[in-house]
């Protein structure tokens, strides 16, 4: 048995043995469970995709004279300014005004919500217009300016629903191509798209939310975040297979950090024709290896780890609750899976390649003390599902 | 025919050249096997020609001064589709789209994508489904 705190004073004296998740698998079954409990630390997990429960609050600084702003843009993306004077609340998936989304269908969605956080990250100048109606003590009306992150007073993400634990593989069934968020899906099966870094994601290294809870700290696109609440959509009660790991999209994370120490590379506008924008997000997340029980966890591999073919063209928009089958990531990242006797092409939204490099990038920033663990301060909710939308009339 | 060679060459046509016709030319006076991949030739407005040229180093050589004689602008290096590596997250989902395989995945370990754009016929299958502007065409 280890705590977190001695594991962080392990990492501060640069003693910690820190594997990500890919390398733990094999480490584990050379040197047995037990020994490697001995010496392991900390796994780090990492995943890199769309996550569209994504955005930021930015506060500008007062302008003279004071505006108390009742409408936004930001780059001709509509912000939410329902707040204080000059805070601003961003989505990612905000179209820009003026966008004909899917009126001449599939559409483009070239810009949003996601490609404005990515444009700020990267330093880059963006135009803000703001209106309001004027008051005694905030006389302004109109204000048009540019500025760049290092412009702002504060630049904070606040993503109500990132890292799914697991998701989808969506499929389509019918006759006609159609657009989804998992990509575009050609008529009679003959391709999927899924988004998990698998063996490395988060949640599907900690699958009962031992370590992973409010107030865990997170590499969040390169800055130090945590998390601050379970997501939205948060559902763990669900069908779980090898080590307790749900074949469900189930657990999720609420997670902030500061924008300003995020690293661009990492922050990524997303166009999906015919569905929408989003942002992709890279994240990391260490896990201490308390005991062996926490260890074992860890050496969850692609191929013990399941997941749902849906049928986007009918069932997952109608609810039916309908399952094609069920596969593995190991299938999944091979590029071909079958189904029914079916040869089904795979295609990934979720960078796997990229969820590697997250999880060296958090291994060497523990390794070299620049990142601690920390405890949890309450755990996420372990009992919980979703209900549907009620509706009258 | 074994010395015959095969070269992926982009002609762009900086005014109206198209009242000629030109692949017929190729074929008939410098015995040359064309393979169009995409073209945009429009009168009144430039145009581009994407194509495989199969013939002995010779007549390519002649047909391309012919071409060039023309005012064609004859681009051997250039690629009318093109793919930023600095723009691709590695994600993959561009990969079950294209049909002759310029798009890969060699090694399933590291899952990063290749592109190779002597495989790529100019389909355009990539550009549609990026969600990151990571594939664009000239044209």
């Amino acid at each position: 048995m280890k705590t977190v705190a001695e594991i962080n004073e392990k990492i501060s004296s640069g003693r910690a043995v820190v594997l990500t998740a890919e390398e733990v698998i094999d480490y584990v079954d050379k040197k047995g469970l037990e020994q490697a409990a001995k010496e392991v630390d900390v796994v780090t997990t990492a995943t890199f995709g769309p996550m569209c429960s994504s955005g930021c609050f930015l506060n500008f600084g007062h302008s003279k004279p004071k505006i108390r702003i009742t409408e936004a843009w930001l780059d001709d993306v509509s912000a939410y300014s329902g707040i204080a004077a000059v805070d601003l609340y961003l989505g990612a998936t905000q179209l820009r005004h003026n966008d004909p989304a899917n009126l001449d269908y599939p559409g483009d969605f070239r810009f949003g919500g996601g490609h404005v956080m990515e444009k700020l990250i990267a330093g880059k100048e963006v135009q803000l217009f703001a209106l309001s109606y004027g008051t005694d003590d905030y006389p302004g009306r109109e204000l048009r300016t540019r500025f760049t992150i290092d412009d702002l007073n504060q630049a904070v993400m606040v993503n109500p629903r990132n890292c799914y634990q697991n998701y989808n593989v969506a499929i389509n069934a019918s006759d006609k191509p159609i657009y989804t968020y998992l990509g575009y899906l050609k008529p009679h099966m003959k391709n999927c798209g899924y988004s998990s870094a698998g063996q490395l994601s988060p949640l599907l290294n900690d699958p009962f939310y031992r370590t992973i809870g409010v107030g865990t700290r997170v590499w969040l696109a390169g800055a130090q975040g945590h998390v601050y609440s379970e997501g939205t959509q948060h559902s763990p009660t669900c069908e779980r297979g090898v080590l307790g790991v749900p074949s469900e999209g189930a657990g999720t994370l609420a997670l902030t950090a500061d924008m300003k120490k995020m690293n661009p590379e990492f922050v990524r506008g997303v166009s999906l024709k015919g569905y929408g924008v989003s942002l992709s997000l890279g994240v990391g997340i260490p896990i201490p290896i308390l005991d062996e029980d926490m260890l074992k966890q860890t050496t969850i591999r692609d191929r013990d780890i399941k997941a749902q073919v849906i049928d986007y063209s009918t069932d997952y928009p109608q609810r039916t609750g309908k399952v094609l089958g069920t596969v593995n990531y190991e299938e999944l990242k091979s590029g071909t899976i079958e189904l029914n006797g079916q040869k089904v092409e795979t295609g990934s939204l979720s960078s796997y390649a990229g969820a590697r490099k997250i999880a060296a990038i958090l291994q060497e920033e523990i390794r070299s003390g620049k990142f601690l663990l920390s405890q949890p301060i309450s755990p996420l909710p372990f009992e919980q599902s979703m209900k549907p939308m009620k509706e009258i009339g | 025919m074994s010395d015959n060679i095969t070269k992926k060459i982009m002609l762009y046509f900086p005014e109206c050249e198209t009242e000629s016709p030109i692949v017929y030319h190729l074929v008939k006076d410098y015995d040359l096997m064309i393979n169009i991949f995409r073209a945009k030739v429009t009168p009144e407005e430039e145009g581009y020609l994407v194509l495989d040229i199969t013939g002995s180093d010779g007549n390519i050589h002649q047909a391309t001064e012919w071409l060039q004689s023309l005012g064609i602008i004859v681009n051997e290096t250039d690629k009318g589709v093109k793919w930023d590596q600095n723009r691709c997250v590695q994600c993959g989902s561009c990969v079950p789209h294209c049909p002759t395989g310029a798009l890969s995945i060699p090694d399933r370990s590291t899952m990063e994508i290749r592109f190779e754009s002597n495989k790529c016929i100019e389909c355009l299958s990539c550009i549609k489904v990026c969600p990151y502007e990571a594939v664009t065409s000239i044209f």
